[in-house]
């Protein structure tokens, strides 16, 4: 019987692709002269486990492409080559050339072999060259020897080692003690998961020592495990040949801690090669997101059952369960409260704990869709540096906060909006080499991409250090346009507010790259509809900034139960300043319609929502009630309601599933008592609020 | 215009089920095929600006479904809602896409058989346009039951509401 491998295709295509994006990431931010050994691996892995799959199906230009691939990355890896310049232009177009052999073989398409020939030739020329003659960088990339020989010790538990009271992680920790170790896994022995007996040590080591120390310290450190390992203490013959073939370039000694003491054996644990836990200083860490989340479990063979695929729908399904299930839960709680007798303080006990349990279950529900910004942001190195080529411009991309985490759906849609924000920064922000140096900026721009938690919310910024924008010409081409009268004088804000109108663009002419007047109108459309803002700061010459907050979640909401009459609203607590009782006479009337009330100094606008939204309320004497101070596209009004009822995390559900949309509303949830409430959206609020007076 | 009937009606001689339900003095019937549950009635929340014969939002099941009076949609006289007042809900096909909703009727009478050949076209009354939504008269047991096509009474209905005036505005919004 035969296997049918083309069922596999699907997942080699989209995990190549995955893999294909952490390569890229890879190489752009290898150092040239000074590799990061990590990221070569990285590179080396994606290379190396294409070539796999290609050859395991049949793809064999792909293959043979990975194949010399493989070569110059291990030259690479080996130190034998130093990066250039001309091998990292080299393997980003290697990447280019695989993932367009992918999409060919994937579409059934012929592959454009003459590029693909083209560039295995410039592969194989570069290695040719380079071993006519090694590199001197090669040579000096290894650690200076040490002036005694190395020790290298082979150690070799038995299987009883841990239960006869050892730890091999505190003895690998002691050796590091000594001196700088060098510490190489050997997880032959691991049995699979399903075989393995946790009680039992599986793994060995191959460990090295500087020569200075004495044999007898490395003997101690075995002392106790005697008659329960295999250990041999040799010197090496020759330290600097061999490091280079078992270790990477010495990464720096704190580096070699984490190695060290990150494979200790729990036994069960995967094989991870020790190369994989470098020590990374916090900048680094925030550097390279990609490395811990994207291509370790995609890439490395062995990782491979930490993650598993999963389809959205799924996820979304088990979100609408919980949900449900966290409905039936605050029933049940609040049936529990009625209850007498003598088992009452029981159930109620049991509830409590089933609430728990409850807000512990959504919340993983909830991180399950959450994922760090990172899959977006990593799209933007090889975009910015592929645009400053092409527009002569030199230009600096900063990531940070790439770790931050929201949900998937959001995540999916902020992704247009960054690119436009990015590709804005680079065209129209950054200024030329030559003009940044006439005004005494470095000749690099810098764009900035930031995220960051902000109480419920996720701010994204984009700035860059360019001219900022330019209020003169977007207030005459306003003006050119008719949308601003000749004599209206604009603030700042409202200036920069313009450039967010449909089909705005000062740009003299269009280039491929914006331009076109498509852009700020939809991506401020685009973070509307996830239920955020866009804002604008800048400054001439200084640069401009761009300010996206975003909800984390779609699905779920603080908010702060009202009631009107018989009916219960839910206001967003994000969207509320604070909740207070006005004093009869506080209010004023203008001009005999709208009601206003004092508020810090300021005059806030009375919405009563009862008139909103036509429901008999138990009052209409404002002092009899309460105002919802709240805030929504930077308006603050009071909102009139009977009382206040509680604050609780509520599921949002869509009104527009079955009905429609609604002004004023943003969705609707179900409380406690199995009832629908529906849930205010205050700057639609405060819109349709602002209509009726106008009418 | 005439009565809507479609297609597999025509080639008569099949059958298919109906839930009749009563209204005041009349008996309707609904494709059994387009109805998802029979409960119980109990109070709905109210949503502004709705059309008077939507009464409200109910949660079933966890997701939100609207609720129709249909004495108010065919403008007959209104009844109290009281224990024995039923909802059924069902599902509308819309242009855009499958919508649940309830509607609130007097009472459910049973589920018959229909046969396609037996349904009479709807009578014209008059230039009132208003009756497109009638598949045809059929009578079980002497009485008259009006079939209704609810993608044509209720569908369009929501469709107004989810892309008609309220569209628009959404769209001002995000200007």
């Amino acid at each position: 019987m035969t296997v049918d491998l083309t069922q596999f295709h699907d997942a080699f295509f989209e995990e190549s692709f995955e893999a294909l994006d952490a390569m890229e990431a890879a190489l752009l931010k290898l150092d040239i002269g000074a590799p990061d050994p990590e990221l070569i691996n990285t590179i080396f892995r994606v290379a190396h486990s294409i070539k796999g799959g290609s050859a395991t199906f049949g793809f064999a230009e792909i293959a043979s492409f990975t194949h010399s691939l493989e070569t110059l990355l291990d030259e690479l890896r080996s130190g034998a080559m130093p990066v250039s310049e001309d091998v990292s232009d080299v393997l980003l177009k290697s990447v280019d050339i695989m993932r367009a052999m992918l999409r060919a073989v994937q579409a059934k398409q012929p592959i454009n072999s003459q590029r693909v020939s083209d560039l295995q030739f410039d592969l194989e020329v570069i290695i040719a060259r380079n071993n006519q003659a090694p590199s001197p960088a090669a040579v000096a990339q290894l650690p200076a020897a040490s002036a005694a020989p190395r020790w290298q010790v082979r150690f070799r538990p038995y299987r009883e080692l841990l239960a006869r009271g050892n730890d091999p992680l505190r003895m690998l920790r002691e050796l590091h003690e000594l001196g700088e170790t060098r510490v190489q896994i050997d997880a032959q022995n691991l049995p699979l998961l399903t075989d393995i007996e946790p009680q039992d040590c599986h793994l060995a080591w191959t460990l090295e020592l500087p020569g200075e120390v004495s044999e007898e310290a490395i003997r101690q450190v075995f002392d106790w495990a005697e008659g329960d390992c295999d250990l041999e203490v040799a010197r090496l013959p020759d330290p600097a040949t061999d490091l280079a073939v078992q270790a990477q370039p010495s990464p720096p000694p704190p580096a070699e801690a984490a190695v060290a003491i990150e494979p200790p054996p729990p036994p069960g644990a995967l094989q991870e090669p020790p190369s994989a836990a470098p020590a990374l200083d916090a900048s680094t860490a925030a550097a390279r997101p990609e490395n811990a989340v994207k291509t370790d479990p995609a890439m490395s063979a062995h990782a491979d059952s930490g993650s598993i695929r999963v389809s959205v729908d799924k996820i979304d399904e088990l979100m609408n369960t919980v949900g449900e299930l966290v409905i039936t839960q605050a029933m049940l709680s609040q049936l529990g409260g009625q209850f007498q007798g003598p088992q009452a303080e029981q159930l109620r006990a049991g509830l409590v704990q089933l609430e728990r349990n409850m807000r512990e279950l959504q919340e993983s529900v909830m991180r399950v869709r959450m994922l760090p910004i990172s899959f977006v942001f990593s799209r933007f190195p090889r975009m910015v540096r592929d645009l400053a080529h092409r527009l002569g411009k030199q230009i600096e991309l900063k990531l940070t906060g790439e770790q931050t985490e929201l949900d998937k759906t959001v995540l999916e849609k902020i992704g247009d909006p960054l690119v436009h924000l990015v590709r804005n920064c680079i065209d129209h922000g950054i200024e030329p080499p030559e003009k940044r140096i006439a005004s005494g900026k470095p000749p690099a721009g810098t764009v900035h991409l930031d995220a960051a938690h902000r109480g419920g919310n996720i701010a994204v910024e984009v700035s860059d250090d360019g001219g900022g924008l330019d209020k003169a010409r977007i207030l005459a081409k306003a003006r050119s346009r008719g949308l601003v009268g000749a004599n209206d004088t604009l603030s700042d804000a409202e200036i920069y507010e313009l450039i967010f109108l449909p089909g705005f663009s000062t740009a003299d002419k269009t280039t491929d790259v914006s331009g076109r007047g498509v852009g700020m109108d939809v991506v401020r459309r685009n973070v509307k509809s996830l239920g955020g803002a866009i804002e604008v700061s800048s400054e001439s010459g200084r640069g401009s900034r761009f300010t996206i907050t975003l909800p984390l979640t779609l699905a779920i909401v603080d908010g702060q139960s009202v009631a009107v009459g018989t009916e219960t609203y839910i206001v967003p607590l994000i969207s509320i300043v604070e909740s207070m009782q006005l004093k009869s006479g506080s209010v004023s009337r203008l001009s005999g319609q709208g009601e206003v009330f004092s508020f810090r100094g300021d005059y806030l606008p009375i919405i009563r929502l009862h008139q909103v939204f036509g429901v008999e309320p138990r009052t209409r004497a404002l002092h009899e009630g309460l105002v919802v101070v709240a805030e929504g596209d930077g308006r603050r009004v009071g909102l009139f309601v009977d009382d206040l009822l509680g604050q609780q995390q509520v599921v949002i559900k869509s009104l527009e599933t079955n009905y429609g949309h609604i002004e004023g509303i943003s969705g609707a949830t179900i409380l406690g008592d199995g009832s629908v409430a529906l849930i205010l959206d205050v700057p639609g609020l405060i819109h349709v609020a602002s209509m009726r007076l106008a009418a | 215009m005439s009565a809507n009937i479609p297609g597999d009606q025509q080639r008569g001689g099949e059958s298919r089920q109906v839930l009749t339900f009563v209204l005041g003095e009349e008996t309707y019937g609904v494709d059994i095929l387009r109805v998802q549950e029979i409960r119980g009635w109990s109070a709905v929340t109210k949503i502004p600006h709705a059309p008077p014969h939507v009464l409200g939002v109910l949660n079933l099941r966890g997701s939100i479904v609207p609720i129709v009076d249909l004495r108010m949609r065919f403008a007959l006289e209104r009844a109290e809602y009281t224990a024995i007042t039923v909802i059924i809900v069902m599902s509308v096909v819309t242009s855009s896409g499958r919508r649940d909703f309830g509607v609130v009727v007097d009472g459910v009478s049973d589920v018959v058989d229909v046969n396609s050949a037996e349904v009479k076209p709807a009578p014209e009354l008059g230039a009132r346009g208003a009756t497109d939504y009638l598949l045809g008269l059929v009578s079980i047991a002497e009485r008259m039951v009006v079939l209704l096509d609810i993608d044509r009474l209720i569908g369009r209905d929501l469709s107004a509401i989810a892309g008609g005036e309220d569209g628009e505005s959404m769209a001002a919004d995000a200007a």
